[in-house]
């Protein structure tokens, strides 16, 4: 690690106007934030990364080209995405946040412990930063890893307003690399965000342009014969659903991101022959699941949401919205290799190039076909007809117990929110039934290549909080693909009467079961999820985690963060169609 | 708000007020989690509006007059509660009529379950911009959503003077071609529980109408369409409409777009 911490020398004002002759100066010739110099973190620290203890941010609404288009993203310090911050392990952070927009703003912290003034969530935390306005937030660094910041207003997020967030260790890293890139993922449209909510307010399946016809009605009759597809596609049509329903908003109107960059500006990090490379990748992305692989390197999983595990070697990983992963890569050769992160509906790929030198390219990757949502999705539907399914592809459903499917007996969990569950409660860290953490995901063929699932994440040693959960909670994730309504329980946030309530210190299992068609990033703000993999005491802990569709997936909380906390769906129309909830620990 | 205010039409304003009594402009979560009173919330709900004409064409039958006809809608509201205007209607070139809602409807949109909203309001049929057409006031009850296999569907009755009631029942499905071409196969069908001479209402099956359209989206809100269809009146309705030397059956082509705004 050649990392310094600069302290803070330049007065704050000169930092601002510095910013802002940057907004005219470097930041003109287009989106690429200067943190993701190509060379890395092996040269000398670049002048938009913010360091720590004390940063001053200004956030504006400024003139950018976004893939060669004139557009008015937000900036931060004069750049979109803003600039990385780089805090250490033991200092005291002091960021002041200057709002010189004509709305009001906030910057949460996204997977960082704080104290829950700082959180930097309007209406939970603070009262958000009026125009004209500095908020300084001070929290003690107290973890280290890779994490990202954004704006919890409105839909600013969907704008520009976020930036990755790097935090050093105190004490050196269990794994050795000699360089490092930052790859933040966004999605970018060039509409407003508020015309892309009405869009899927107004309209089921607005953005989806690879919806099933009538021709692959008659490819899939010659493929699996006429019954297993009238049948298959009746179910389908019964349910008024699409199997095609994968992302809600598109590369129809993304164009997808990698550090500000468009596929064709080709973003491109440097390395040289043999160093080993640490990759943070960051989704920041609104609405947007990658794939990310890198044709001829294998991936090692170093850390989870900025988490050390225990390292997996993989060939691709599905990164969910606001999750993290480090890898670790060795490039051998002295080539280009083409960072390839496809959207999850195959709808467009964000795209960057590792190289000895600038200028270089390989090879794009052939894009895949969207894939059609099988009976996985289903598991919501209770009262299916698993023998309708005969003839889709079960392939990647290999190991999977149907019984837990449908029909699974929930009814002895209702009510027992807030009671402790003495009996019938399974042992720490043990895999709910319905979990599927041994598959990657719709539309990943995980017999192809090496694809992480969460099944392979463990903690790199055991979280201090030993303690067996004390009781459980249970949430439904839930929603109205045709009104694009979506609520925790069937209940938006505007229909709920009071927090959800975790005591003070108390070991408890959170339950989330997915009753929706849809992937969707849970992230629980102040407190790790631990997430309950069948590892035992090495369970790894996130802050957001992916539940897909028809699944069941739990996690343990020591809620030893007191104050109010928001907890939500990471998927921004998501939260902002009402998939949020206050949580407060008491 | 002014709705209420200027309507002098119980029912319509009753309707429109139990619409508005329960559509906060914003919604904020009763959630007690100790947040200072002039905090925002966290998350404020957006009221929608959307307004298309599913229909706006030229149509010409291969007997009679050539004729505009629309077929409107458009709301206002939250997921749940909503309030409708519905038109359709036609102006029929050279009759030297002007031009004739069908229906112009008023309503009040609950959603009563994930695909159907139960709707209730008011209805007028009559000129446009003059009294070249009978007019009448009546009553709707009706639910409109989506049925299994996407069938889009709206099923209303309509409460005449007299007692009269009639149902109409419009079902549409659209067949995706492609990714932008699209066969919409649309029925209309009219019933009545009873006769009215006056209003050119026979007992049963009144009329049928059949068509089908082809058309393309150049964008989700922009989509020309060609179509065709077919036409035929019943019973009693079409003595009556015999005894005016009206067709009782007829096809035609149509052009158009649909539009959404």
């Amino acid at each position: 690690m050649k990392g310094t911490t600069s302290t803070f020398s330049t007065s704050r004002r000169q930092l601002l106007k510095t910013s802002s002759a940057l907004g005219l100066g470097a930041m003109a010739l287009g989106m690429t934030p200067a943190w993701a110099s190509p060379l890395g973190r092996a040269a000398a620290a670049s002048r938009t990364v913010e360091s720590g203890p004390e940063i001053a941010l200004a956030i504006r609404r400024e003139d950018r080209l976004v893939a060669g288009q004139r557009t008015r993203p937000i900036t931060i310090n004069g750049s979109s995405p803003g600039p990385m911050v780089r805090l250490k392990e033991g200092q005291e952070a002091v960021i002041r946040v200057t709002n010189l927009m004509d709305e009001p703003t906030s910057i949460h912290w996204h997977g960082i412990i704080l104290p829950p003034e700082m959180d930097g969530v309007p209406g939970i935390s603070f009262a958000g930063i009026a125009p004209g306005d500095t908020f300084t937030y001070r929290f003690p660094v107290t973890q280290s890893g890779t994490y990202w910041y954004h704006s919890h207003s409105g839909l600013q997020e969907q704008e520009g307003h976020a930036g990755p967030l790097i935090i050093d260790a105190a004490t050196p890293d269990a794994f050795q690399y000699d360089r490092e890139h930052v790859l933040l993922l966004t999605d970018w449209t060039f509409e407003d965000p508020k015309n892309v909510f009405r869009n899927l307010k107004t309209m089921e399946g607005y953005y989806n342009f690879q919806e099933r016809t009538v021709a692959d009605f008659f490819a899939d009759v010659r493929r699996n014969g006429l019954q297993d597809t009238v049948e298959a596609r009746s179910m389908w049509a019964e349910m008024r659903m699409s199997s095609r329903d994968i992302s809600d908003v598109t590369g129809s109107t993304y164009t997808y991101l990698l550090n500000g960059n468009a596929p064709d500006e080709n973003w491109t990090g440097l390395f040289r022959r043999g160093e080993t490379v640490r990759l943070r990748v960051i989704n920041g992305s609104a609405m947007s699941y990658f794939d990310l692989r890198i044709p001829g390197l294998k991936m090692t999983v170093v850390a989870a949401d900025g988490q050390p595990v225990q390292p997996v070697p993989v060939d691709e990983f599905r990164i969910g919205v606001a999750e993290a992963y480090d890898v670790l890569v060795t490039p051998e050769d002295d080539k280009a290799y083409t960072i390839f992160a496809e959207a999850m509906d195959r709808s467009g790929y964000a795209r960057a190039t590792l190289a000895p030198r600038m200028g270089m390219q390989a090879n794009i990757p052939a894009r895949r076909d969207i894939a059609d949502r099988g009976m996985e999705a289903m598991g919501a539907h209770g009262s299916m007809n698993h023998s309708k399914m005969a003839g889709m592809d079960h392939s990647k459903m290999a190991d999977m117990d149907h019984s837990e499917m449908a029909g699974m007996d929930h009814s002895k969990m209702a009510g027992m929110q807030g009671e402790a569950l003495a009996a019938g409660m399974l042992a720490a860290g043990a895999v709910q039934p319905g979990a599927r953490y041994d598959q990657a995901g719709i539309g990943l063929d995980q017999q192809q290549r090496r694809v992480l699932v969460y099944q392979d994440l463990k903690a790199l040693a055991p979280w201090p909080d030993r303690r067996p959960p004390q009781r459980e909670i249970e949430l439904h994730l839930t929603g109205n693909m045709e009104r694009y309504m979506w609520s925790f329980d069937g209940k938006k946030f505007s229909e709920v009467n009071g927090p959800i309530h975790f005591n003070k210190d108390e070991r408890l299992r959170l339950i989330l079961i997915n009753d929706t068609m849809m992937e969707h990033p849970i992230h629980l703000h102040g407190m790790w999820m631990e997430l309950e993999n069948g590892h035992g005491e090495m369970i790894p802990r996130k802050h957001t985690l992916n539940v897909k569709p028809g699944e069941r997936v739990s996690a343990l909380i020591t809620a030893d963060a007191e104050g109010s906390w928001a907890f939500h769906c990471h998927l921004l129309y998501h939260m902002d169609a009402g998939m949020f909830r206050v949580v407060k620990v008491s | 708000m002014s709705i209420i205010c200027i309507s002098r039409h119980a029912v319509i304003a009753s309707a429109a007020s139990a619409a508005l009594s329960v559509m906060p402009l914003l919604a904020y979560a009763e959630d007690g989690y100790d947040a200072p009173a002039d905090w925002p919330s966290p998350m404020a709900e957006h009221l929608q509006w959307s307004a298309a004409f599913d229909r706006l064409e030229y149509a010409s039958p291969d007997k009679g007059n050539n004729a505009l006809v629309w077929d409107f809608q458009a709301w206002y509201g939250s997921d749940v509660n909503r309030l409708y205007v519905k038109s359709e209607g036609e102006n029929i070139q050279g009759d030297g009529e002007d031009a004739e809602f069908e229906s112009l409807e008023l309503l009040y949109s609950r959603l009563v379950a994930d695909f159907w909203e139960f709707q209730a309001g008011m209805g007028y049929q009559g000129g446009v911009f003059s009294d070249d057409h009978e007019e009448r006031v009546y009553g709707v009850l009706g639910f409109q959503g989506t049925a299994p296999y996407r069938i889009e569907t709206d099923a209303a009755l309509q409460f005449n003077e007299g007692g009269i009631v009639t149902a109409s029942i419009e079902l549409e499905h659209d067949v995706r071609l492609t990714q932008r071409w699209y066969l919409q196969p649309r029925s209309e069908i009219v019933v009545a529980a009873n006769e009215s001479e006056a209003l050119g209402i026979g007992r049963g099956v009144n009329s049928l109408r059949i068509g089908l359209r082809a058309r393309y989206e150049i964008t989700r809100r922009f989509a020309p369409y060609v179509g065709m269809y077919w036409e035929r009146q019943y019973g009693a309705t079409a003595d009556m409409q015999r005894a005016e030397g009206e067709e009782v059956e007829n096809t035609g082509v149509v052009v158009g777009v649909k539009l959404m705004f």
